[in-house]
């Protein structure tokens, strides 16, 4: 461990408006750590310049998962294990529940909670490409009150959010209308378990006599931030999938990612995958995509 | 076979001698040790290549009067590492050699302050130009280790090469390589010492080889052997990683303990550990062969180099097992092995699991396939046709005297693995669909013990003592670091004595308490250092007998009464044996000639794989592997040490990459250098073949090392079988079969280099 245990400073006050109260009073002093899963590993590193620590671990606000009829509301507290039991998530958002089980071990899935994993904001976080494929929308939360804001522009730039300093999420909102799409996801990782990205798919779609009616594709570890990909999302619409879609869908896949040499990976490694990945899900989806 | 029919204990799975304390979290790691008064010690680094120091400045937001600080001018005897070549210096003076170099030791008593504390130590340099590869080192453009960059050259040469070209019905070129990598044990490497003016300087560590670290302090502090004590403490893994630098930890957490008069503890990160402690050296390998018309090998020309970083450290041994690997479990009627180990800016590399066979195996087994491609016969024909036979010489020129027979063992490994309806199989599958699969085979050998006549130089002292309360110790140097020494040795003890394995005790290695057994490295423990036990027990026995205490033959009860009844009348009843060199094995270091080991192991490994052309990445599904290794002494620690072998090899072929950037590794975190874990496993399938050997105890040869020569070339086999592409090359990461596939890589090539004579 690298840092100094002395130098910082945690508090637990319990619950959500003491948390807020606080963020409030001292702005951008507090530093909230949930699971602490991307937290500790700066801090072990003697890499956290946050030096006093409120822990949201387990707040009762944050931790429900809120069946309505139009949404299921998420509890930026929920933990990876939550939402892998949860029945409806596994039903409705297979995206979400697959990228869940593909996080880290047991114990990190034990731990790390879906508001965690946005607000580190990593570009190869594994959860991120499902919330913009379900076109997800946030609460937040602050002294003042909450707004909702949609997830599809919430990253900024790498590893930049628009989460304001006294705010925090409190709900990840996601709309129950995907029951008659076709969703594929895959996570390449060097290794698999325990692995960080080289590219990650969520994707799905809607197949209609033939034609791709509807399709949302989102990859992570291809930009600076999570990315939709709206323009090859484009490119395939209301086309039927043939050897030039696949072709096109390739293409225009390499044209719209951004992706880097680093020390995981190299970006012409990441284009091709990327663009086989989207390739093999419309594969899937001509194979056993459901017919609306 | 040796008596295997009365054998109680030996060859039985009895439980693991300290399996109960690890278990339980008794066992007491370095870590978990400490003294009153004791204080933390961290190493200020060099963060460049080379140079020269200029200047050391000590920032002002750090209390320095509360710190412990040693450079170099705080050492007492002489500044260097002592082990072959004494050109490692324990702190830098003057002069940087790479950007891990330990220049001060800092110390206090809360451990948290030291970070902080070595980033406020600023180091100003002039800068000298450094080198990272061994073709620059080779090039001699920058001079930085002795008059030419090179730590050791081996020449073995045997019978005539230059005659075999014309000879020549193909004569076969080919270039591989393979990477550092790095032995990831579970636990951190780390050290006590403190000093007493009555007692002298005592050392608690993770570590292999108590009398390395022991030798090493002599030197370092001027004190004589009976002044400096090294305790092994439980140690969490070491695959060779802590053979060497241990000594150099021991050194700085002495020097700071002579300093502060206090106990000091040294304890590394894992950050730290990855990057400034040592790796598996890389390598090239150059092959030039001259085969006959039907496949046999008349003989070749072997380049052998190894990357040695910036010291010469154990790079001549590492080079020396590597070299005389190098021509495998072939028949080479000629053959010129040129090796040579070459400096970098790099720390430097050291040992690890195989010690250069991995490395010049590789390579070997990977031209084997490239023959057998240009001869246009298959990987298994061209194995069969040039396997050693009992008779024939090595390319040392050494007489196989054991009755091996590859071919049996060939045989064997295919009808386990199913090997050619699954060929079938996978070439009808492979003409459709994304997933290509294919199989490859590995066939090698390993020598146990050390090389030539370095068992006679360590000539090694165990001993067996008679307790007073009737119970039998075993006392060695050989250190248990998870691969079983305790529990094979307490077996040979009891086997040797006719006793229960419970009667049977094996004493921490500590210096003052027990003799030089030799370093716990090159498969030697088992052999070489098992034997000793043996005739040490043995002598015990006798000792009781002469002394009239004990009869013929006599129940473990009546051996605990004679026990006691010796030590009662006579005192302390130890047995010693020394090992001494059997006389057909001679050795003439100068000429590379002679019996290079006493006993070799044989394998051969067959691996399944598929290859997933969206990502690119392999899965290697099934893995077979067949060895004969001699008497297994016990089934269950035999079989974890293959397949921790296998696993840890896997690694080594398809997933384990340092990335280097001048001289300093860029992903010293488990997160970015990847190692497999249980999900990247297939099963591993572990045979044994047990022909016996009659230098080891009940016929024990070498095991530790082997499982981890073959599985790369047996997978990059499988691979290039799968995508009918040659890979030279490892590490073999998805994104070099991309490279390979879209034409730009530099590990392949669609067809071998070859050229066949008319
Ligand atoms: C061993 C290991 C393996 C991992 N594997 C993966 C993996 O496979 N895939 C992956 O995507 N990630 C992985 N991670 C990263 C990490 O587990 C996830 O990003 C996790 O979701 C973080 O959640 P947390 O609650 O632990 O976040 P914390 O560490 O507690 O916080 C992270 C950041 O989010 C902020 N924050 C947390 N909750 C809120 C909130 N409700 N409102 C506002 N801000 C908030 C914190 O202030 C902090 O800035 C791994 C981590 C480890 C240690």
């Amino acid at each position: 461990m690298r840092a100094h245990p002395a130098n910082y400073e945690l508090v637990a006050p319990g619950g959500l408006s003491a948390v807020l109260s606080l963020l409030a009073k001292e702005r951008g002093v507090w530093l909230p750590i949930a699971g602490g899963t991307d937290v500790m590993v700066e801090y072990a590193a003697g890499k956290l310049p946050a030096r006093k620590l409120v822990s949201i671990w387990n707040l009762p606000e944050l931790r429900r998962i809120e069946v309505f009829p139009g949404e299921i509301r998420i509890g930026a507290g929920c933990t990876y294990t939550d939402l892998r039991v949860h029945d409806m998530v596994g039903r409705e958002f297979p995206l979400l529940a697959n990228a869940a089980s593909w996080t880290g071990g047991i114990a990190n899935q034990n731990r790390g909670t879906i508001g965690g994993n946005i607000v580190n904001a990593s570009p190869a976080a594994d959860s991120l490409p499902a919330l913009l494929v379900y076109e997800a929308e946030l609460i937040l939360v602050s002294a003042n009150g909450e707004r909702r804001v949609p997830y599809s522009n919430f990253h900024v730039a790498y590893r930049k959010t628009r989460l304001a300093p006294d705010e925090l999420i409190r709900a990840v909102c996601l709309p129950r209308c995907f029951s008659r799409y076709y969703a594929h996801a895959r996570k390449v990782g060097p290794r698999k378990a325990q692995a960080i990205a080289k590219v990650c798919l969520a994707a799905q779609a809607r197949l209609e006599n033939g034609v791709v009616e509807d399709i949302r594709v989102a990859m992570g570890s291809v930009a600076p931030v999570p990315l939709r990909l709206v323009r090859t999302e484009d490119s395939i619409k209301r086309k039927p999938i043939d050897a030039a879609l696949l072709r096109l869908a390739r293409q225009t896949t390499a044209a719209e990612i951004q992706p880097i040499d680093d020390i995981r990976s190299t970006a012409s490694y990441r284009a091709a995958v990327a663009g086989n990945l989207v390739a093999e899900f419309l594969q899937a989806l001509s194979t056993r995509g459901m017919q609306g | 076979m040796i008596g295997v029919k009365d054998e109680r204990i030996v060859g039985t799975a009895v439980p693991r001698l300290e399996g109960r304390e690890k278990i339980t979290g008794q066992a007491r790691y370095v870590d978990d040790m400490v003294l009153p008064g004791m204080l933390y010690g961290a190493t200020v680094r060099s963060r460049i290549p080379r140079g020269k120091i200029k200047k050391i400045t000590f920032g002002p937001e750090i209390n320095w009067q509360e710190f412990v600080i040693v450079s170099a001018k705080d050492i007492p005897g002489k500044n260097c590492v002592a082990l072959i070549e004494d050109d490692q210096p324990c702190l830098a003076d003057e002069f940087i050699n790479h950007p891990e170099e330990p220049i001060l030791l800092l110390a206090h008593e809360d451990r948290h302050l030291l970070p902080k504390a070595v980033e406020a130590v600023s180091v100003e340099y002039h800068p000298l130009s450094a080198i990272f590869t061994m073709e620059e080192s080779e090039s001699r453009s920058e001079i930085i280790w002795g008059a030419n960059n090179t730590f050791k050259t081996i020449l073995i040469d045997k019978g005539d090469v230059q005659g075999v070209w014309e000879k020549a019905h193909y004569i076969v070129e080919g270039e591989y390589r393979t990477g550092a990598q790095e032995q990831l044990y579970i636990e951190n490497n780390g050290m006590i010492a403190a000093f007493e003016p009555q007692q002298g300087l005592t050392v608690w560590g993770s570590l292999q080889c108590p009398y390395y670290v022991h030798k090493a302090l002599m030197e370092l502090c001027g004190l004589p052997p009976g002044r400096v004590r090294v305790v092994q403490m439980e140690t969490g893994g070491a695959f060779g990683g802590k053979e060497e630098y241990p000594s150099m930890i021991a050194a700085h957490a002495a020097l700071l303990a002579l300093k502060s008069g206090r106990p000091v503890k040294i304890i590394y990160d894992r950050m730290e550990d990855m990057a400034a402690t040592t790796k598996r050296h890389p390598s090239r390998t150059r092959h030039r062969t001259a085969v006959s018309k039907d496949g046999k090998i008349l003989g070749g020309t072997i380049e052998f180099t190894i990357d040695g970083g910036a010291y010469a450290t154990l790079s001549s041994v590492v080079l020396s097992r590597g070299a005389i690997h190098a021509g495998g479990p072939y028949y080479w009627p000629n053959v010129r092995i040129n090796a040579k180990a070459v400096a970098t800016n790099a720390p430097p590399h050291g040992a690890f699991r195989g010690f250069g066979a991995p490395q010049s195996i590789f390579a070997l087994e990977r031209h084997m396939d490239r023959i057998a491609q240009v001869v246009e016969l298959s990987p298994i024909e061209i194995r069969r046709r040039n396997f050693l036979k009992p008779g024939q010489t090595t390319t040392t020129g050494q007489a196989v005297s054991e009755p091996i027979d590859l071919g049996r063992l060939l045989d064997r490994a295919l009808e386990l693995s199913n090997y050619s309806a699954k060929k079938d199989e996978f070439a009808r599958q492979n003409q459709n669909g994304n997933c290509k699969r294919g199989i490859g085979i590995a066939s090698f050998l390993h020598g146990a013990g050390f090389t030539g006549a370095g068992e006679r130089y360590l000539s090694s002292v165990v001993e067996v003592e008679a307790c007073e309360d009737g119970g039998v110790r075993v006392l060695v140097s050989s250190a248990e670091f998870g691969q079983g020494t305790k529990t094979i040795l307490c077996q040979i003890a009891a086997e040797a004595l006719g006793l229960r394995y419970e009667d049977v005790r094996f004493a921490q290695p500590d210096t003052q308490e027990v003799p030089n057994s030799g370093p716990t490295v090159a498969s030697r423990t088992a052999m070489v250092v098992g034997k000793l036990v043996q005739s040490a027990a043995i002598g015990i026995r006798q000792t009781l007998r002469a002394s009239g205490l004990l009869g013929e033959s006599y129940s473990a009860e009546e051996f605990r009464i004679a026990c006691r009844k010796y030590v009662a009348a006579h005192g302390k009843l130890r047995s010693l044996a020394r090992y001494e060199q059997p006389e057909d094995i001679v050795w003439n270091e100068e000429k590379y000639r002679g019996s290079a080991y006493a006993a070799f192991s044989w394998a051969v490994y067959i691996a399944a794989v598929t290859v997933d052309l969206t990502t690119y990445s392999v899965s290697v599904d099934d893995f077979v592997a067949l060895q004969e290794v001699g008497r297994v002494l016990h089934p269950v620690l035999a079989k974890g040490q293959i397949i921790g072998g296998v696993a840890q090899a896997i690694g080594f072929a398809l997933y384990e990459r340092v990335v280097w950037d001048n001289g300093r590794m860029q992903n010293a975190q488990m997160t970015n250098y990847i190692m497999p874990t249980s999900a990247d496993l297939p099963p591993i399938r572990v045979y044994f073949e047990e022909m016996g050997n009659v230098h080891g105890a009940f016929g024990a040869k070498g095991i530790g090392e082997l499982p981890m020569d073959g599985p790369a070339p047996a997978i990059v086999s499988a691979v290039g079988d799968a995508l009918r592409t040659f890979f030279n090359s490892i590490p073999l990461l998805p994104e070099d079969i991309f490279d390979a596939i879209a034409g730009k890589g530099e590990n392949a090539e669609h067809a071998g280099s070859a050229r066949g004579n008319p």
